[in-house]
């Protein structure tokens, strides 16, 4: 994983797995400090479980047993000298936290979020999102919610709305300075 | 700078165009999909997904969808994307890459010939 926005995909695809039917991500940067929150209402983790799941060789899969997208993203987290930690709750869903220091050598860039976005919210996906990126008090929400009311019935997943998406992203990232995360 | 609501050009566009494929047998359709599990997004299957949705938005192909799946079980072979053209078996290509996309949108969607050097068979 060279970017953090392929973190944000591999958990936030994960929640969309989990049958949450919406998934919040928050990205801020702020005080020297970058923080990405994924919360899900999906189906959640009991206690045990929760305690072993950054462990790589934990997993819900039953074709192999290893689970490698919670403990990259703690590794991610941990070599920027930040803090990682995940909640969860069975039935009431999960969030997984992560920090780093903003400069700090080794933290992974935050990538192409655009591009992060639109295959989250492409294909016969049925969860809402709301991602929501903040930078030093600039920032912007996007609510799929709301992109499904102006779309009127004409499917999210459809690419001409995907591209229209990614572009409408790309300018506002650039409009708060989240581009060069 | 864009905002949401400027996507009523588009809705307006594609809105006669949605009721009448709706009005045609789902099994018509053309799906694309992309392996996106960690092996998948570490090796590359992000980009892959984009190229497809760029490359068939500016063809502006009808009834194809690019959709995405979990783990296909052979991680040293992402990125793994299938194609499901109707009333034709599955193809799987491997080692996907956006230019390899791109060509499959071109030989196999558009003009329905196989890419047959990017196949699982090609590639163990």
């Amino acid at each position: 994983m060279r970017e953090l926005a392929l973190n944000i995909l591999d958990i936030a695809e994960n929640s969309v797995k989990a049958g949450a039917s919406l998934v919040r991500v928050l990205v801020e940067a702020k005080d020297g400090r970058l923080t990405i929150e994924i919360s899900d209402n999906g189906c959640g983790m009991d206690a045990e479980f929760v305690k072993r799941v950054t462990d790589p060789f934990t997993t819900t899969r039953t074709t192999r047993k290893v689970g490698m997208g919670i403990p990259l993203f703690k590794m991610a987290a941990e070599m920027a000298d930040g803090t990682f930690s995940i909640t969860s709750e069975k039935g009431v869903g999960t969030t997984v936290t992560a920090t780093f220091v903003l400069d700090h050598i080794d933290r992974a860039p935050l990538g192409d979020l655009a591009d992060t976005v639109v295959t989250l919210i492409g294909g016969e996906c049925r969860s809402d999102f709301v991602f929501d990126v903040r930078v030093n008090g600039k920032g912007f929400v996007f609510d799929t919610r709301e992109l499904k009311a102006e779309l009127d019935g004409v499917p999210v997943g459809e690419p001409e709305v995907l591209v229209f998406v990614r572009d409408m992203i790309k300018e506002n990232l650039i409009d708060i300075g989240g581009e060069k995360l | 700078m864009k905002s949401i609501a400027d996507i009523k050009a588009i809705r307006d566009k594609m809105k006669p165009q949605i009721n009448l494929r709706d009005n045609l047998d789902a099994e018509q359709e053309t799906r694309i999909v992309v392996g996106m599990a960690t092996c998948g997004i570490s090796a590359g299957a992000r980009p892959v997904f984009n190229a497809f949705v760029d490359d068939i938005a500016s063809r502006q192909l009808k009834n194809v969808k690019v959709t995405r799946t979990g783990c296909m079980g052979m991680c040293a072979l992402e990125p793994i994307v299938e194609v499901h053209v109707p009333g034709q078996d599955p193809v799987t290509y491997v080692h996907v890459d956006p230019d390899k996309a791109r060509k499959i949108v071109a030989n196999h969607i558009v003009n329905g010939n196989v890419c047959t050097e990017y196949l699982i068979g090609e590639n163990k």
